[in-house]
């Protein structure tokens, strides 16, 4: 295939040429209805938002445009089958366990997931299985999955249908992957690959083996992070032996019949940009962040870690491309430098946890950006370093699960205080946004560590979200 | 034929320049540069299409940042230039014996190319002895020196674009660390007059009165920048811009000037209304 083509895009400007009036949502009419819209986004931007038609094809049953720009996005990230989506990554990975899980069906994943993973949990009824990873009691962060401890949760639950791996983690520390793949379909199961924070594995040797490249079944990779498309654009992978028509119903009873243009566009474009210059794009993120590492590391104080982590188990590889800092020994936690950085140096950053920071790398960065960031880095060692005594380590708390997420999250229940709530039921999820992995998920058990845990990240600065009650002061239990 | 050259300074607001000639255009790594001919302001170079200095009001900028710190710190002997490929503010320090080092940081090769073919003059203040040029990021530069520096000049001009590193709170940091116990730290502080640069303007003044236990402001008229009114800063660990200033020492020196006068520098600091508003109001903010 020519992967220098981009038919989504080219039939877009070929409509747009055509000058067709619009007698057909949206009702802004190339944006004339809505003359503010046009100001805030442009003439070019809102031309581009139009519905599905015939030369411009139809998302949830592709036969022209989008269909071959799917077909060129498969090529381009080795896989048999994609699916263009627009309800970002979400979409994606819940798209994958309900093409896998019916109710009461076993998942094995590891409990470090995003939160759109257990979600899909709650709303298909598949039951967890998790496989507690290994943590770096330093760091902090909890690690990859590990081949034996995946063979045992095989051994303990033949009947469970797939398995879903991180590759990588948010903080890129990717699992044995092939030998994942090995095992799981040596017991019939599928592999799933949150590739959330891992589209740029495709694109160059010096990065861990993609999702595809390793075996597995189902891949959901966000475009719009290291790729560089639009948020809330994304992409859904199938290896061989997946039933892409089965996949597209499955996608459909949740995808929107209003498929943004923009985010089409958008995906169809980047994968051009990735296919043709991906290899060399990455190469300078890596050597970029390789550079902001040793920076940062000649400071003192702060940690910025890299592939000295690979152990060959818990963590069989490490994406580079991953800035991520652990901040505790200036007796700040992550969240703290991060707030800092942003209110003082007017740097953003990706997020911050208990012990690290993450700062973003991409495409789109400067060098003399980096030089920002770790002058503001030192900048914030000489101004702000404290005592690191009795400051919070564990990141990770191994989850104790009583019942399964979606029993949990529809049984009777009642509102406690957070204090209150111990060797409680939880039936709803408390987490730090970002990173969006769950402290608490429907149907665990709550500890005191884990109440400790979430008062020292609310008053640190985390956004503690995902209870129903706004401010996590309560917590709903099962009664 | 006719040609000019707009320089932009806001949106509705432009300074044209008649052009005889270009003499100069490229793409460096950082940015684009231009140089132009033009009838009253001779020579000009351009960055990224914005005017930093013409041979006709260069001494006007270079003597305000030399001037005034060295005539009230005592005994200067290490300099650090930030981003002076030009040499002109080199230019004026080589005009004191007692310095003995002077580091200039230019983060663009071109620019000092550029400065030594076409500004000859100027530029001959990167041939003393004393003066070391490095071709590096500036921040990078200053991020490994504690306590080196008698005076730093950061001679860039522009918070937008390819040097606004060199304008912020770790940059100011960075050169508070890098100055020993009595020194001084002059900036570039942008014009307070059109809207966007005086909100930019009122950021600096809060970002380095923070940092430094002095940290006053001083005026120059400057007509190719922004409204011809321009402002610098004067950031400073012991010595005071007025109190310690030393007229009769430095007029025993008999450095010839064209627009620093030891009268001027008092008039410099004495800044109109509006000014000492924005700057009042930007302390009283972060307090």
């Amino acid at each position: 295939m020519d992967q220098t083509k981009a038919p989504l895009f080219e039939a877009l400007e070929r409509f747009g040429k055509q000058r067709v009036v619009p007698f057909d949502v949206p009702g802004h009419k190339r944006g004339r209805g809505n003359p503010e819209l046009v100001s805030l986004l442009g003439e070019k931007c809102v031309s581009l938002d139009v519905n599905s038609m015939k030369p411009l094809d139809d998302l949830c049953h592709p036969s022209s445009v989008i269909r071959d720009a799917e077909a060129l996005a498969a090529e381009a990230f080795g896989a048999a089958h994609s699916f263009f989506m627009v309800g970002g990554t979400t979409s994606a990975v819940q798209s994958m366990i309900f093409s896998v899980c019916k109710e009461g069906d076993k998942i094995i994943m590891p409990r470090n997931v995003h939160k759109s993973a257990i979600n899909a949990l709650v709303l298909c009824g598949a039951i967890p299985v998790y496989v507690n990873p290994e943590v770096d009691h330093r760091l902090g962060i909890s690690l990859g999955m590990e081949p034996a401890k995946l063979e045992q949760a095989v051994k303990d639950n033949p009947d469970a249908v797939a398995v879903l791996v991180n590759n990588p983690t948010y903080y890129g520390i990717c699992s044995n992957l092939r030998e994942i793949v090995k095992i799981a379909h040596c017991h019939g199961m599928k592999v799933l690959a949150d590739e959330a924070h891992g589209t740029h594995f495709s694109f160059g040797d010096e990065l861990p083996v993609s999702a595809m490249q390793a075996g597995a079944d189902m891949s959901a990779v966000s475009m719009h992070k290291s790729g560089g498309s639009l948020t809330q654009s994304s992409l859904l992978l199938l290896n061989e032996g997946v039933n892409a028509d089965y996949v597209r119903q499955i996608i459909n009873l949740t995808q929107t019949t209003s498929a943004s243009y923009l985010l089409m566009s958008s995906l169809d474009i980047t994968r051009r940009n990735l296919a043709l210059h991906g290899e060399a794009s990455f190469k300078r993120v890596i050597r970029m962040a390789d550079y902001a590492r040793d920076e940062i590391n000649s400071l003192g104080g702060f940690y910025a870690f890299g592939k000295e982590l690979i152990n060959g188990t818990s963590v069989f590889d490490f994406d580079v491309t991953k800035l991520a800092v652990f901040t505790r020994d200036m007796g700040l936690a992550g969240i703290e430098v991060y707030d800092i950085l942003r209110d003082e140096y007017g740097i953003q950053i990706e997020f911050g946890d208990i012990s690290n920071m993450l700062a973003y790398v991409s495409i789109g960065d400067r060098y003399q950006d980096i030089e920002r960031l770790v002058g503001a880095l030192d900048d914030i060692k000489r101004l702000y370093k404290k005592d690191k005594a009795g400051m919070l380590s564990s990141e990770y708390l191994s989850p104790k699960v009583a019942v399964p997420p979606r029993r949990a999250f529809y049984a009777d229940k009642i509102s406690l205080p957070l204090r209150q709530t111990e060797g409680r039921i939880c039936t709803e999820f408390v987490m730090c946004y970002p990173p969006g992995i769950p402290i608490l998920a429907p149907g665990e058990l709550v500890t005191g560590e884990i109440i400790e845990y979430i008062e020292y990240a609310k008053a640190k600065g985390c956004n503690v979200q995902g209870t129903e009650d706004f401010s996590v002061e309560r917590i709903n239990v099962l009664k | 034929m006719e040609m000019w050259f707009s320089d932009i300074h806001t949106p509705n607001i432009k300074l044209n320049i008649r052009v005889k000639k270009q003499l100069f255009s490229e793409k460096s790594d950082i940015q684009q540069v231009d140089v132009f001919d033009s009838e009253d302001l001779g020579k000009f170079i351009t960055l990224d299409g914005d005017v930093v200095f013409s041979e006709a009001d260069e001494f006007i900028y270079d003597e305000m940042v030399t001037h005034v710190p060295m005539a009230v710190h005592p005994c200067v002997k290490k300099v650090l230039v930030i981003g002076g490929g030009d040499g002109g503010v080199a230019k004026e320090l080589c005009r004191y014996p007692e310095i003995e080092r002077i580091d200039v940081v230019e983060e663009d090769e071109m620019f000092v190319y550029v400065s030594e073919k076409f500004f000859p003059e100027t530029a001959e203040g990167l041939k003393d002895p004393r003066v070391n040029l490095y071709i590096e990021d500036g921040l990078k530069f200053i991020r490994g020196k504690h306590g080196e520096y008698d005076l730093i000049i950061n001679d860039s001009t522009d918070p937008f674009g390819p040097t606004e590193g060199l304008f912020t709170k770790e940059f100011y940091g960075s050169c508070f660390k890098a100055l020993n116990d009595t020194g001084i730290m002059v900036y570039q502080h942008g014009s307070p007059f059109y809207a966007d640069d005086e909100t930019e303007c009122r950021k600096m003044h809060q970002k380095v009165f923070q940092c430094f236990p002095v940290s006053r402001v001083y005026q120059a008229h400057i007509p190719t920048c922004s409204s011809g009114y321009w402002l610098f800063g004067f950031a400073s660990k012991k010595y005071h811009p007025l109190k310690d200033f030393d007229a009769k020492k430095w007029n025993e020196r008999k450095i010839p000037t064209q627009y620093y006068t030891t009268n001027l520098h008092l008039g410099a600091f004495m800044l109109p209304k509006y000014v000492e508003e924005i700057l009042m109001t930007a302390e009283e903010e972060k307090k």
